[in-house]
């Protein structure tokens, strides 16, 4: 029996579509960020009493000095790419369901006045322009809803 | 103190892109036995087990109940632990841990994956968080491309550098005859002619720029076992048993964008822990061959820095020199690593395992030609944590 012979005979069932539903908590600082970037357009991030790190997205506790963080810090919506990649590998968006088109840019953006990066879209796909170093700015949904998707993606200035 | 441990058997399957003629428990099954067999060794005298993989690439969780009669651990103390690409390394690590604790004599310590059942960046996705990142994440692939675009960046890395890696692992890989990839029409041809064929073929797609197909690892079916003995018996079990010097990990971040993508501060870090504690102070001189989980060609030449194999920007020197090749002062990867054949699960317990056969001297084809006292394993999860563990020849003080 030659090999695609044996293959007929191993067989793979295969699970069908499956989804599995989930709600997750986004805490009161999370909360805080999602409904003043839907409701104002504003950005804001978290400093560290101990260390001055400005976190974005917020979060309660610092993890190198290990406190907890009270203090509410606007930050920009514009900022520099700090890491890039021009994906062209398509796959299913989690968010659609659908494959996602492809090429398009993916960026860390370091807000100014953050410590750290917020991944997104980059409105472009153009090896020499999606950079390290580049500036970029927010470009934010019209219908806004409470998610990191009211930012459609970054844009080269 | 603790018990001195050694790893005295290891086993692995073959590992393919997909292993359709057997189910999650008869892979795993396939490398308990080799390893048992190498051991010399039968399921009746293994105290302990502890197993790992990631769940959601199958879609099936706990698998350290429902593999027992796979895994031998039947009516045994067993423990799965699940770390993500480290998984391999920490189920190592646990093992080591078990028998340093003087608890128990002899532990099986198993990583496996299927990766063909499910679509790996998919599965890779629920890894991240649902809220911040995982909306627009760019997959699995975009974690690592986003670093070569800073290493590139920062150091004037050519895409010739990273395939210069790529070259390595799929050359090394012809003589493991576990490897998943063997790519034959590379043998015999000169590497700067195979590295100028990747960096302008059009059929090496690019996946996420600066990645093309060439600089990742595959996706691959695949199980391994290693046997863990303590300093009581280690030696009655194994001509040359591979004893644990150091082993260390670390964790550092939250979500993606908290990294500092100059450097990869966990794999420094848990490096510089282990190379303190086994004295070693000239990483590049003192150790003799590694096994490192190296998922993408342009983590060949940073986290040579990281690690501390050389200064910052000089990975590519490093291996374009031939210092890491098979007959190098540092072979790296002589199974061909993790762009030759990544089982996920099992992929940082294969790079264990191989380290220690290197020591043992019984690697066969892939035997690097020269005395080795020290042998040292990663695991990187991501991205970017990071595991380690330095094995050698002689007995630790």
């Amino acid at each position: 029996m030659d090999k695609k012979e044996a293959d007929k005979e191993l067989l793979a069932i295969d699970s069908g579509d499956m989804f599995q539903p989930y709600r997750w908590s986004v805490g009161k600082y999370g909360s805080k960020f999602l409904l003043e970037l839907k409701e104002n357009k504003k950005l804001f991030g978290v400093k560290c009493p101990k260390c001055g790190r400005v976190y974005v997205p917020p979060r309660k506790v610092c993890g190198r000095c290990f406190v907890a963080m009270y203090e509410f810090v606007p930050v920009s919506d514009e900022g520099e790419i700090v890491v890039c990649a021009i994906i062209e590998f398509g796959f299913v968006d989690p968010e659609t369901g659908k494959q996602r088109p492809v090429p398009y840019g993916y960026v860390f953006v370091k807000l100014d006045g953050a410590d750290t990066a917020l991944p997104h879209f980059l409105d472009s796909a153009d090896p020499e322009k999606v950079k390290v170093g580049a500036r970029v700015k927010a470009v934010f949904e019209e219908n806004r809803k409470g998610s990191i998707m009211d930012i459609k993606h970054f844009t080269l200035i | 103190m603790g018990k001195r441990v050694a790893i005295v058997g290891f086993g692995q399957t073959y590992q393919r892109s997909s292993r359709k003629d057997v189910n999650g428990v008869e892979l795993i099954n396939e490398a308990v036995q080799t390893a048992l067999k190498d051991a010399g060794l039968t399921i009746n005298d293994i105290d302990a087990v502890v197993i790992g993989n990631m769940d959601h690439f199958e879609g099936i969780n706990y698998v350290d109940m429902w593999s027992v009669e796979g895994s031998g651990a039947v009516m045994k103390p067993i423990i799965k632990v699940t770390t993500g690409g480290t998984t391999g390394t920490t189920v190592a690590m646990c093992a080591y841990y078990h028998v340093a604790s003087g608890l128990f004599d002899r532990v099986l310590a198993i990583g496996w994956e299927k990766n063909s059942e499910s679509d790996t960046t998919g599965a890779i996705i629920t890894a991240f968080h649902p809220v911040w990142e995982r909306p627009n994440l760019g997959g699995a692939i975009a974690g690592l491309a986003v670093e070569a675009s800073k290493y590139m960046h920062n150091y004037k890395i050519t895409e010739r550098d990273g395939a210069r890696v790529a070259v390595r692992e799929r050359l090394h890989a012809l003589n493991n005859p576990y490897a998943h990839l063997h790519q034959e029409w590379m043998k015999g041809m000169k590497v700067e002619q195979i590295v100028d064929m990747l960096v302008g073929s059009e059929q090496n797609q690019v996946l996420a720029y600066p990645l093309r197909m060439s600089d990742m690892c595959p996706r691959t079916d695949g199980a391994a076992a290693a046997i863990f003995a303590s300093e009581d018996v280690a030696e009655k079990l194994a001509p040359i048993p591979a004893w644990v010097h150091a082993t260390a990990n670390r964790h550092n971040y939250v979500y993606l964008g908290d990294l500092d993508w100059n450097v990869n501060e966990t794999l420094r870090d848990s490096s510089r822990k282990v190379f303190k504690k086994a004295g070693i102070k000239e990483p590049l001189k003192q150790i003799d061959v590694c096994e490192l989980y190296l998922p993408y060609s342009y983590a060949g030449l940073k986290w040579m820095e990281d690690i501390g194999f050389c200064g910052p920007g000089q990975g590519p020197k490093l291996v374009w020199d031939g210092i890491t090749d098979m007959d190098g002062e540092m072979p790296v990867n002589p199974s061909g690593g993790v762009m030759s054949s990544n089982p996920i699960g099992a992929t940082g317990l294969i790079r264990v395992g191989e380290a220690a056969l290197q020591i043992m001297r019984k690697a066969g084809t892939r035997q690097v030609q020269k005395d080795v006292n020290f042998a040292f394993a990663t695991g990187f999860g991501g991205c970017s944590w990071a595991d380690v563990m330095l094995l050698g020849k002689n007995k630790p003080a």
